[in-house]
């Protein structure tokens, strides 16, 4: 019991240093996905084109690989090249990575709501914009909750790729017991945690399409 | 109000609208009658913009909506232009379309607030007057999927007449509903038309036609082939496809 809580508090710092990579890519990819979905269905074809081409660059290579080059390899590149430190570097390659996921995710939302919704906000003289922000995306966010919570139970787990960096996060943090003290209990711990931070998750995306079904028939 | 010339329209290979000429005058009713496929929704569809013509003019009070010059050119008038001239005509579809996240109410107040600009409480005693006329102030608070059929075109009215349209135009209103819940859309159509709004019918509802439209259009083949009073359409058919058509609807 007391070994337990010894290792409590590494075990808890890495989990602070998830959940700081799992919030703020959240909170940074959703939008960039939304203005990429945007720009993939808008009708100027060479936004569509550019948007489609990087969804095809950030799904078809591994995050990891992204991450080792924003952090290895960027500083190297000319003109755009910059050295960012671990955490940054971390950040903006999930961040890229999973607003490419999310936009797909966004696209499939906005190209399921019907023909006869724009009509009908058109012929009431709402602007391309205003249908998409007062008609659309509101019937959007509910059709998409249950693949963005599929998406977003993957970020949490995906975080632990950041060790890579060397970055201190759960996973490093119970692995770097466990090799230290020959148990596996850390494992356990970790697991735990990991399947607290999905259940309220869940929890979260289950009260969101509760609200959200007022309008169900 | 409206004066449609010279109409062309095609999707692909086919040829839907092959000069389409109609002009339509303050307070008039016309239905526009004829087999599926003759063009006619295309038709009212192309009067407001959610179809783009070929070739034609379309005028809406005295106000060009588009045009085509001596080459062949169709031009439409700019985006700000068009959007204004097309909120002189509201519009009622066949399958509603009512935006299923907002309630009853909230459906027939949001263009107001957000086109209009208006408050809430600006628009509200109107929403409310025109729910009271349509029949359905009690499902204010609805959403549109707790609806029948009958009541949700009815929401569609009252919310295209929120917009204070000059014209109304109506693509199929009765189509898509049971023939029991028809009467009901009719009977606030008819209303309407007693309150001398233009009104603009595309209809399979031969005794609407007859018994409210001032005229009768009937369209075949992408042509208008007859238009005349609403009483002799139906008493003295002239052409033989008009004829033809009647005979099988009624």
């Amino acid at each position: 019991m007391n070994y337990l809580f010894e290792i409590l508090g590494p075990l808890l710092e890495g989990t602070a240093v998830t959940l700081q990579v799992f919030l703020l890519t959240l909170l940074l990819a959703v939008p960039f996905g939304l203005a990429l979905a945007l720009l993939r269905v808008s009708h100027f074809r060479l936004a569509s084109g550019v948007v489609s081409g990087y969804i095809w660059l950030m799904r078809g290579t591994p995050l990891m690989l992204q991450m080792l080059f924003i952090y290895f390899a960027l500083p190297f590149v000319p003109v755009i090249g910059v050295r960012l430190p671990d955490f940054p570097a971390a950040i903006v390659a999930f961040v890229l990575n999973y607003a490419a996921y999310f936009a797909e995710i966004f696209r499939a939302g906005i190209q399921s709501i019907e023909r006869g919704q724009y009509e009908a906000a058109k012929v009431l003289g709402l602007t391309y914009g205003q249908t998409m922000r007062r008609i659309v995306l509101p019937q959007v966010i509910k059709r998409i909750l249950p693949p963005m919570s599929n998406e977003t139970i993957t970020l949490v787990k995906d975080t632990s790729l950041i060790y890579v960096l060397a970055m201190n996060d759960l996973l490093r943090a119970a692995r770097g017991i466990v090799q230290r003290d020959f148990t596996t209990m850390p494992f356990v711990v970790a697991a735990a945690f990991y399947l607290i931070m999905t259940l309220v998750l869940t929890w979260g995306f289950n009260y969101l399409e509760r609200r959200h079904a007022v309008y169900d028939p | 109000m409206i004066a449609a010339r010279d109409l062309r329209k095609r999707f692909g290979a086919v040829e839907v609208l092959k000069g389409v000429s109609l002009a339509i005058g303050k307070g008039d009713v016309v239905a526009v009658i004829g087999p599926s496929g003759s063009g006619k929704s295309t038709f009212l569809r192309c009067l407001n913009h959610l179809e783009v013509i070929d070739a034609g003019q379309v005028e809406i009070e005295g106000e060009t909506l588009a045009t085509t010059d001596a080459a062949g050119v169709c031009r439409y008038a700019p985006d700000a232009d068009l959007r204004r001239i097309c909120r002189k005509m509201g519009m009622v579809f066949q399958q509603f379309n009512l935006f299923p996240h907002l309630t009853v109410l909230q459906n027939i107040i949001e263009a107001p607030i957000t086109v209009k600009g208006l408050t809430r409480a600006a628009i509200l005693p109107q929403a409310e007057e025109l729910l009271r006329k349509v029949g359905l102030l009690d499902k204010r608070d609805s959403y549109p999927a707790r609806l029948s059929g009958g009541q949700k075109q009815r929401v569609a009215i009252a919310r295209a007449l929120a917009m204070e349209p000059d014209i109304m135009l109506f693509d199929e209103p009765t189509s898509a509903l049971d023939p029991e819940l028809t009467g009901e859309v009719l009977r606030s159509m008819r209303q309407l038309a007693e309150e001398r709004m233009t009104m603009l019918v595309v209809t399979h509802e031969m005794a609407f036609a007859r018994e409210v439209s001032s005229r009768v259009v009937f369209m075949d083949d992408g042509e208008i082939v007859e238009e005349r009073p609403a009483g002799e359409m139906f008493a003295r058919p002239e052409h033989p496809r008009t004829r033809a058509f009647l005979e099988h609807m009624l």
